[in-house]
């Protein structure tokens, strides 16, 4: 048997919609990851601090509410911070392509947006796991 | 992740680093190359002091939220708390949501909170094996208390409460058939009985139904066995760490807490054999293929007897 992939999905900033967050880490499930879920409205601190402790090989981020270039990097420095820099970083949500790039180049490893299928979004989950 | 060290990670272990701990406990979970090094360097003193106190009960009955409670009072009293949540794998896929750390986000910033959440794997037996080694190494980077929260459904929840130096099963009015259901086996292992949710009608027959159960619990260490909160509301929080408190100096001046880890371990031990033995025999059952008309017992000796030469 081999070990399961463990995962953080995590909702950072004051954004309450976590339908999108939930349908990942079940789907996730589904695909035989085992799936940290830390609920909403959480700040960078609290998401990186909780991967951390329960060591997961990649941290997924959902955002709807617009804050994710401020957020998402600031998790990054928050991992970096507690010496979890090498954890890779997925974020998803409403997020423009103009953006995108711009997460991109902060560290984000894959940028998804309500048009991505749920197999590559998965897919990409495996990759970034699998090269832990 | 950089492989560290087995070396590297009993030094973070004694520092208290937060990555040391997580890593530590994803190597003996996995059963990974370096595990039995670190299991064999923890600290042995930290571990015989630490408390162990295991939580379980049905879903729904506010666990995790008590769980946040107990967190926050013995954080008063300064001490270190290891929290392992245990959850189910799924059978089919093999994967877990692990949402126990919901409640308990309000600790994510302390330092001296440690939460692990652990999925069962599908291993009757193996999670208990996991979660033990998982509670050592928690005890080794200073954990005072470390805390099994598991929902009490079936046999191999009650295997991982008897890793625990004290078990609370948590219950809220209105389960009812489930309670029932649970009188037999759950509640003879149970040294504490919390009814939470005590602000729900149903809460005092509950209770007194409980009592009359732990009567003779209560009469032998004099320290109320039964107690009411609503861990929502942190009351009866006080009252319920009291009596534990009470509780593990009776278990201590009277020898059973040195007892009841003896046997933990005993069982503890025997979980790994299998484990470890498991894969062996899957092997061996893969490569035979005559003998699939034998059954099943039978085969079984065959196997064991043919590897122990007998």
């Amino acid at each position: 048997m081999t070990t399961p992939y463990r995962v953080l999905i995590g909702k950072p900033g004051l954004d309450g919609h976590d339908r999108g967050a939930k349908f990942i880490a079940r789907a996730l499930r589904d695909e035989g990851f085992e799936v940290i879920y830390t609920g909403i409205r959480r700040t960078a601190a609290e998401i990186a601090a909780t991967a951390i402790q329960e060591d997961v090989d990649v941290v997924g981020l959902s955002s709807l509410s617009g804050a994710h270039l401020r957020l998402f990097p600031e998790v990054i420095r928050e991992l970096e911070a507690r010496g979890g820099g090498d954890i890779p970083v997925l974020g998803g949500g409403v997020i423009p392509d103009e953006d995108k790039e711009q997460l991109l180049a902060a560290g984000l490893r894959a940028i998804f947006t309500p048009g991505t299928p749920a197999a590559t979004i998965i897919e990409s989950f495996r990759d970034a796991c699998s090269q832990q | 992740m950089p492989a560290a060290s087995s070396k590297e990670l009993l030094k973070g272990l004694a520092g208290k680093d937060p990555r040391a701990i997580g890593k530590a406990i994803s190597m003996v979970e996995n059963n990974a190359d370096g595990a039995a090094d670190i299991l064999a360097g923890l600290d042995r003193e930290r571990i015989e002091n630490a408390l162990v106190l295991g939580l379980t009960g049905p879903p729904g009955a506010g666990k995790s939220t008590l769980t946040s409670s107990l967190i926050r009072a013995l954080r008063k009293h300064k001490k270190r708390v290891g929290i392992i949540a245990v959850d189910p794998s799924s059978p089919i896929s093999g994967g877990a949501v692990l949402g126990d750390r919901i409640r308990m986000m309000e600790h994510a910033l302390d330092r001296d909170v440690i939460v692990r959440s652990m999925a069962t794997r599908g291993r009757l037996g193996g999670i208990c094996a996991s979660a033990g080694a998982a509670v050592r190494v928690m005890a080794a980077s200073g954990c005072d208390v470390i805390l099994i929260e598991t929902v009490g459904v079936g046999q191999s929840e009650m295997d991982i409460v008897r890793l625990a130096d004290i078990t609370l099963m948590v219950l809220a009015p209105g389960f009812g058939d489930d309670i029932q259901a649970m009188k037999a086996g759950l509640l003879e292992v149970a040294d504490f009985l919390v009814v939470n949710k005590s602000d729900l009608g149903g809460a005092e027959a509950l209770c007194m139904d409980m009592k009359q159960i732990f009567a003779e619990k209560e009469e032998e260490s004099n320290i109320p066995r039964v107690l009411q909160t609503i861990a929502s509301e942190n009351k009866g929080i006080t009252d319920l760490l009291a009596s534990i408190n009470a509780f593990a100096d009776y278990l201590q001046t009277h020898n059973i807490k040195k007892q009841r880890r003896v046997k933990a371990m005993e069982s503890e031990t025997l979980d790994w054999v299998f484990e470890m033995l498991r894969p062996r025999f899957s092997r061996q059952l893969q490569t035979q293929t005559e003998q699939q008309q034998t059954d099943p017992r039978v085969r079984a000796k065959q196997l064991i007897d043919e590897t122990f030469k007998r």
